[in-house]
């Protein structure tokens, strides 16, 4: 029997950690000697309050859907997949490699070719310490974030050395050809005769990114390689006695992943700086880890959370912009809301089952 | 402080904080607003315009290289009007984004950005590092000096080539250590390995070390002051950091040209402007803090040096023309 209703599991646990994590952050702003509503007004304001704020809600929102979606397909296989950062920062590689090689005539042509860069890269990144885990037992949480730095070194000295043009001092590749600039949702809108976030980055890879989600959905639930990734992660040992391989689904698991990873690089370095600069992910693969513990592994829960996270990063930059509330406090709220919704989960849930369980018994 | 609060404030309270208000801008690269070099002297202008007109301004500082962009378009979507920015990694994004905003006036220091309403500023570091140069031979005892450079760029080689060139025409015979301490912008910030350099190239003889690298010098004036040895600063008049253990400082004119930007407001002149010694955009130190460190023959050998360059009989090489330094 299920302990609570499916609405309380998915949307009331959540919403609870959220209120107890902004409750306590209001308590810190308190602390500090700020105003909370003052705070929250800048930050709603900053991120929700014009379509230029939107521009950037969505903007963030996207590398953190990419992301989140690859945290979730591995752990759907029972992987831990910390990586994202590295395996977006190879993507950005693959992006530039991929622009800077061929004159593309038209951005149409430019994404699918992108895209197949970043998510080679990313998936590739992945590659390693899938094998590691399947063929050697090395932890994968381990080998992941090992990789996010040598992908970081990496980056350094193809970007100093490989990649830099010629007279620039700037360690960043030369800027895209101009035919190969996602339009953005500015332009889209604009087609439409609507004037909505001038000059935000928000460009057509957010769609990209929601189709991401249903395929992921497809995949994990609707699909046969994604019933044996459930199994496996599940219980490694059942799935072997179905006779499904684990060499096979970690390797396949953490392509996929490392894949979608890589994909968020359509968004920032393709989309945004249209050409590649150092740490240019921005963290944007950890807070995935945080977006898909609180979509609970679900493309729909990560959307909604990258959306959530969208806000935070827009409205606390527009906080660290407009009051003295100071940029490290950003990062205490989201360090808060990812400690409610991920770690302390069952502090709110266990409670809430028995309030159910009871609210069950009264009536029988 | 006060005063900057309740405007914000009173700025965030209206229902868009994008009107306009055309206060200055300043952006701090990477490196850091207090590393008492750069970003600092950029800081002091502002400072100083501040307390001159009662006016307030806007500040942000880095965090990464992807910011850069998303940084000066918000401020200019937020009507801040001139936007200052220190360092030359702007160049770039300020060029795509300065036609965006034609009403807008950015300055740019240590960079030429060619835009109608960019003004570029850029200094002369090459003779201001060539006097310094002159008396890093006058104090050395060994004849060996160093110099420890941030990031490797052409805009440092500059700085090098001329202390090279000042240090040679006053000790032909003698030798300049050279290390840079990284290739990426963290090189700006990094005091520890600063402080490392400087023992290898003590190790190597050296006795007076110039150090042009942004926050990472903290570290190397720190180093040369325990091991007693002369170092000479860079950008901010750093004598005081380490009283009559810094030989010099050289001192570019970065606090002026942002006083000067903020103080011109939207009138700000487009184009580039050139601050050499003549002009007094580079100079070197001198103050109670290094006085008993200068000998008389240094001061003349310096007074020489800056007649001579000013008038034109010394012709310092700015390694920028064309990447290479005529002496090693």
């Amino acid at each position: 029997m299920e302990r609570m209703p499916k609405w309380a599991d998915v949307i009331l646990t959540p919403l609870i950690s959220l209120v107890l994590a902004f409750a306590i952050s209001a308590l810190v702003i308190l602390a500090i000697g700020e105003s909370p509503t003052e705070a929250l007004k800048v930050m709603v304001e900053g991120a929700l309050g014009s379509s230029y704020g939107w521009g950037f809600t969505l903007y963030y929102a996207t590398n953190f859907i990419f992301t989140g979606l690859a945290v979730t397909v591995a752990y759907h296989a029972g992987l831990f997949n910390i990586g994202g950062e590295g395996q977006a920062a190879m993507g950005g590689l693959g992006v530039a490699l991929v622009l800077l090689a061929v004159p593309w005539p038209h951005w149409a042509l430019a994404l699918p070719a992108a895209m197949v860069g970043a998510a080679v890269f990313g998936a590739l990144w992945a590659l390693i310490p899938a094998w590691l885990q399947a063929k050697r037992g090395s932890h994968i949480v381990i080998t992941t974030i090992m990789f996010n730095f040598i992908a970081a070194a990496l980056l350094n000295y193809v970007l100093v050395n490989l990649l830099r043009p010629v007279g620039s001092m700037d360690p960043a590749s030369a800027r895209f050809p101009e035919a190969a600039h996602l339009p953005k949702l500015t332009d889209m809108a604009l087609a439409f005769g609507m004037q909505w976030g001038k000059n935000t980055p928000a460009n057509v890879t957010f769609f990209v990114a929601v189709i991401a989600c249903l395929l992921v959905w497809l995949l994990i639930w609707r699909s046969r390689l994604g019933y044996e990734i459930r199994a496996f992660g599940k219980s490694e040992r059942g799935a072997v006695y179905a006779g499904i391989s684990p060499v096979r689904i970690t390797v396949i698991a953490m392509l996929i992943s490392g894949a979608l990873a890589g994909l968020m690089a359509i968004n920032n370095v393709m989309g945004e700086a249209e050409r590649l600069v150092l740490n240019a992910v921005e963290g944007a693969g950890f807070i995935g880890i945080a977006v898909a513990l609180m979509g609970r592994n679900h493309p729909f829960g990560v959307l909604l959370a990258a959306l959530l996270f969208g806000f935070l990063y827009q409205g606390g930059g527009e906080l660290a912009l407009w009051t003295s509330v100071p940029r490290e406090l950003i990062v205490v709220i989201q360090a808060l809301v990812i400690l409610f919704t991920g770690a302390l989960d069952n502090m709110v849930r266990m409670p809430l089952e028995r309030i159910f369980m009871a609210l069950r018994k009264g009536r029988a | 402080m006060s005063l900057m609060k309740s405007l914000l404030a009173g700025a965030s309270l209206s229902l868009l904080p994008l009107v306009a208000m055309a206060d200055p801008a300043l952006i701090f690269d990477l490196g850091g607003k207090f590393d008492k070099s750069f970003n600092e002297a950029a800081f002091n202008g502002a400072e100083k315009w501040k307390a001159e007109t009662g006016g307030s301004y806007k500040e942000l500082e880095m965090q990464s290289e992807a910011q850069r962009e998303q940084a000066l378009r918000r401020l200019a979507e937020t009507g801040a009007n001139p936007i200052v920015m220190t360092g030359f990694a702007f160049g770039e994004v300020l060029n795509q984004i300065a036609p965006d905003y034609p009403d807008t006036k950015f300055v740019i220091i240590d960079m030429v950005v060619e835009q109608p309403n960019v003004q570029s500023v850029v200094f002369t570091e090459e003779q201001g590092s060539y006097l310094a140069g002159v008396m890093a031979a006058k104090a050395s005892k060994s004849g060996t000096v160093g110099f420890i450079g941030g990031m490797d760029i052409p805009l440092i080689h500059k700085f090098e080539c001329g202390y090279a060139q000042g240090f040679k025409a006053a000790n032909p015979e003698g030798k300049v250590i050279i290390n840079y301490t990284g290739t990426t912008p963290a090189a700006w910030n990094d005091p520890v390995k600063g402080g490392e350099l400087v023992k290898a190239q003590i190790s190597q003889g050296a006795d007076v070390i110039y150090a042009a690298a942004g926050g990472t010098g903290i570290g190397v004036l720190q180093a040369a002051a325990d091991a007693n040895i002369l170092s000479i600063g860079v950008d901010s008049n750093q004598n005081h950091l380490h009283p009559g253990k810094i030989l010099t400082s050289m001192v570019k004119g970065v606090d002026n040209s942002v006083y000067d930007a903020f103080k011109a407001g939207t009138e700000v002149q487009p184009g580039i402007k050139v601050m050499d010694l003549a002009s007094g955009g580079v100079s070197v130190a001198l103050d109670d803090n290094n006085k008993p460190l200068i000998t008389e023959d240094m001061t003349a050998a310096v007074d020489a040096a800056t007649k001579g360059i000013t008038g034109g009989e010394i012709k310092v090489h700015d390694y920028m023309t064309d990447n290479t330094c005529p002496v090693q």
